[in-house]
C-alpha cells in the first residue's frame, strides 16, 4: 500500500487532492453498508486520474466525496488542503448521463455554467469563452440546437464543454463514455485529452473500459470489490504525452499494463455475479 | 379464366373506405348516427314529452335558441350564447384567480419541505370538498350570489393548480439540482433556468384540470341562486315546465358540454405553447 503515495513528500505529505483513510459507511434498513473503507490516494495537481473497478465497488461514492454531494463518514477528503464540504464548480462533474437542461440549446447550457460559475467576467468575455469551448469540441455550428436533437456523442461534447468552461481546478467524469458506440468513444477520448491539454485541470474520471483508462490516465486506480471496497493497486501509466493512440497501443509496456489490470480485475477480484 | 365483375356499388363503398381523405372520419359517420338512433329510440318509447328526440328537439329549439343565440329581451330572458358569456365571464374571473393563487401557493409548498408537510392535511381535506358545499358558506360571507359564484370557481379550480405544481417542483431531476448545487446557482437563476421550466408541464396539467371543474362547478352553482348564465337557464327552463322546456335544457347541456371540452382544449394548447422540450 505504500506505493499508492508518491514519493513528493515534501508538500506536507499530502498531494493537491488528498483522500485520508476515507471510509464511507451507509444506513441500510438491514444494518450499516460500509461503501468504501481505509481509501488513501495522494493525486497531484494536473494529475490525469483513472479509477476502476466492478460496479459496486464504491467509484460513485468516491466520485461524491470529492464532488461533495455526500461527506465521509471517517477520514476526510481534502482538496489544497482544505476538508471538501459541499459541492461547487471548482469540482465541476460530467455526469454519466449528461444532465443537459433539455430546454435550453448547447450554447446556453455552457452559457449558464459560465455565468454562474466566472460571474465576475464581462458579458462579452463570458461570451467567448463559450464560443471558444464550443470550438473546442466542434459545435460551433451545431450551438443552437437543444440536447433532443443531438446525438449522444454530441450531447456528451456539450457536457464536457460545460464542465471546462467554468475552469474546474478538478474535472470529475462518471463513465463520460459508457453509453457511446465505440468509434464515438474513442474519437471523444481524444477530444478530451486535448481539451485537457489546454488548461491541464486535474482529472478523476471513472470507467470500466481498462483500454480506454490506459489511453487517458497518468495514474490507474483499481478498487478492490465491494462491500468495504478500497483501493487495490494503482498503475503508473509511463506513455509521453501528447498520447497518439497507435504509439500507445504499439509500446510494448500498454500489453504488459493491461495483462495486469486484466489479472487484478478478473482474477484476482473477479466479479461473482450473485 | 375467371373474370370477376364487382358490381359498382362495392368499388364505390371501397372507394369511401380507402380514401385517405376520408378515412379517419368514418367511425364517426358509423357510431354518430348509431348514437343519435338509439336516443330517438329511447324518446319514442318514453314519450317525448318526457324526452324528446335528437328531431324533436332541433325542432322545439330552433326558433329562438339555434337561430338567434344572442337574442336580448331584458332581464333574463337572453339567447343561449349570451348566457354562456355570462358563465364564462364568471368562469374567468374565479379561474385566473385560482390559478394566480395557486401556483404562487404550490410554489411556496413545493419549494419549503415544512410548509408542503404542514399544510399537506388541510389540503388533502379541503380538495374533495364538493364544490356546491362551499356555496352556502359563500354567500354567507359575500352576500352576494355573483361573488359567490365565482368564489366557488376560485375554490374548486385552485386544489389541483397547487397540488401540481407542488408535485412538479418536488419532481425536478436530480440531475438538474445536482447541475445546480455544482455551479452553486443562485436563487434567481435557479427558479428562472430549472425550476419554472421543469414545473411548466405540471402546472399545466394542473390547470387542464381545474379548468374542467370550474366549469362543472360553475353550471350548478347557477342552477342554485343567480341571475342569468348557462346553469340558471337550465334550471329557469325545468322551472317553466312548458312546451319546449326539456327540449331547451337538452339544447343548453349539449351546449355546456361543447364549452366544457372548448375550455379543455384551449388550456392544453395554451399549455403546449408554452411548454420548453420535456426531457
Amino acid at each position: 500500500m505504500t506505493a499508492i503515495l508518491p514519493s513528493t513528500a515534501a508538500t506536507v505529505n499530502t498531494g493537491f487532492l488528498h483522500f485520508d483513510c476515507v471510509g464511507k459507511t451507509f444506513p441500510t434498513p438491514r444494518g450499516p453498508y460500509v461503501a468504501i473503507e481505509d481509501v488513501n490516494l495522494s493525486v497531484q495537481q494536473g494529475e490525469f486520474i483513472c479509477v476502476i473497478g466492478h460496479s459496486g465497488c464504491g467509484k460513485s461514492t468516491l466520485l461524491n466525496l470529492v464532488s461533495g454531494f455526500s461527506q465521509p463518514t471517517s477520514g476526510g477528503v481534502y482538496l489544497d488542503g482544505q476538508p471538501i464540504q459541499e459541492p461547487g464548480p471548482d469540482r465541476m462533474v460530467v455526469f454519466q448521463n449528461y444532465s443537459l437542461l433539455p430546454w435550453k440549446s448547447a450554447r446556453d447550457n455552457i452559457a449558464l455554467a459560465v455565468k454562474a460559475a466566472r460571474p465576475h467576467l464581462s458579458t462579452s468575455e463570458q461570451r467567448q469563452v463559450v464560443d471558444h469551448h464550443l470550438e473546442l469540441v466542434g459545435l460551433t455550428e451545431a450551438q443552437h440546437k437543444r440536447p433532443d436533437q443531438l446525438s449522444g456523442g454530441m450531447k456528451q461534447r456539450v457536457a464536457i464543454a460545460r464542465a471546462l468552461s467554468i475552469r474546474p481546478e478538478v474535472l470529475i467524469l462518471d463513465e463520460p463514455f459508457g453509453a457511446l458506440d465505440a468509434i464515438t468513444k474513442e474519437e471523444l477520448q481524444e477530444e478530451l485529452l486535448n481539451i485537457w491539454e489546454e488548461a491541464r485541470p486535474t482529472v478523476l474520471m471513472i470507467t470500466h473500459d481498462i483500454d480506454e483508462a490506459l489511453f487517458l490516465a497518468d495514474r490507474v486506480v483499481m478498487m478492490t470489490n465491494g462491500p468495504a471496497a478500497t483501493i487495490g493497486e494503482v498503475l503508473e501509466i509511463p506513455f509521453d504525452r501528447p498520447r497518439e493512440r497507435e504509439a500507445v497501443v504499439e509500446d510494448p509496456r500498454y500489453a504488459q499494463l493491461r495483462t495486469e489490470a486484466l489479472d487484478f480485475l478478473y482474477r484476482r477480484f473477479a466479479h461473482d455475479d450473485d | 379464366m375467371t373474370v370477376t365483375l364487382r358490381p359498382p356499388s362495392s368499388v364505390r363503398r371501397s372507394a369511401w373506405v380507402k380514401n385517405p381523405k376520408l378515412k379517419p372520419f368514418l367511425p364517426y359517420v358509423v357510431c354518430l348516427p348509431i348514437f343519435l338512433a338509439i336516443w330517438q329510440v329511447i324518446s319514442a318509447i318514453l314519450g317525448q314529452d318526457r324526452l324528446p328526440g335528437p328531431i324533436n328537439v332541433v325542432a322545439n329549439t330552433w326558433m329562438p335558441y339555434i337561430v338567434e343565440p344572442f337574442f336580448d329581451n331584458g332581464g333574463t330572458s337572453k339567447g343561449l350564447g349570451l348566457q354562456i358569456l355570462i358563465s364564462l365571464q364568471r368562469v374567468a374571473i374565479g379561474y385566473l384567480l385560482a390559478a394566480c393563487t395557486g401556483i404562487l401557493v404550490g410554489g411556496v409548498l413545493g419549494m419549503s419541505k415544512f410548509l408542503g408537510k404542514g399544510l399537506d392535511p388541510v389540503i388533502q381535506v379541503l380538495r374533495t370538498v364538493p364544490p356546491l358545499a362551499w356555496f352556502p358558506i359563500s354567500l354567507m360571507v359575500f352576500q352576494d350570489a355573483n361573488t359567490s359564484a365565482i368564489f366557488v370557481i376560485f375554490i374548486t379550480a385552485i386544489w389541483p393548480i397547487i397540488i401540481n405544481t407542488a408535485v412538479g417542483i418536488n419532481q425536478i431531476p436530480d440531475d438538474y439540482n445536482n447541475v445546480a448545487r455544482v455551479l452553486k446557482l443562485s436563487k434567481k437563476d435557479y427558479i428562472l433556468n430549472i425550476l419554472i421550466p421543469s414545473t411548466v408541464p405540471y402546472v399545466f396539467a394542473g390547470l387542464r384540470i381545474a379548468v374542467g371543474l370550474a366549469w362543472l362547478a360553475i353550471v350548478a352553482a347557477e342552477m342554485l341562486k343567480a341571475d342569468g348564465g348557462i346553469g340558471y337557464f337550465i334550471w329557469d327552463a325545468y322551472n317553466a315546465g312548458g312546451d319546449g322546456s326539456s327540449s331547451q335544457i337538452i339544447l343548453a347541456i349539449f351546449y355546456v358540454g361543447l364549452v366544457g371540452l372548448s375550455l379543455d382544449r384551449l388550456v392544453a394548447w395554451v399549455g403546449r405553447l408554452v411548454s420548453p422540450v420535456s426531457r
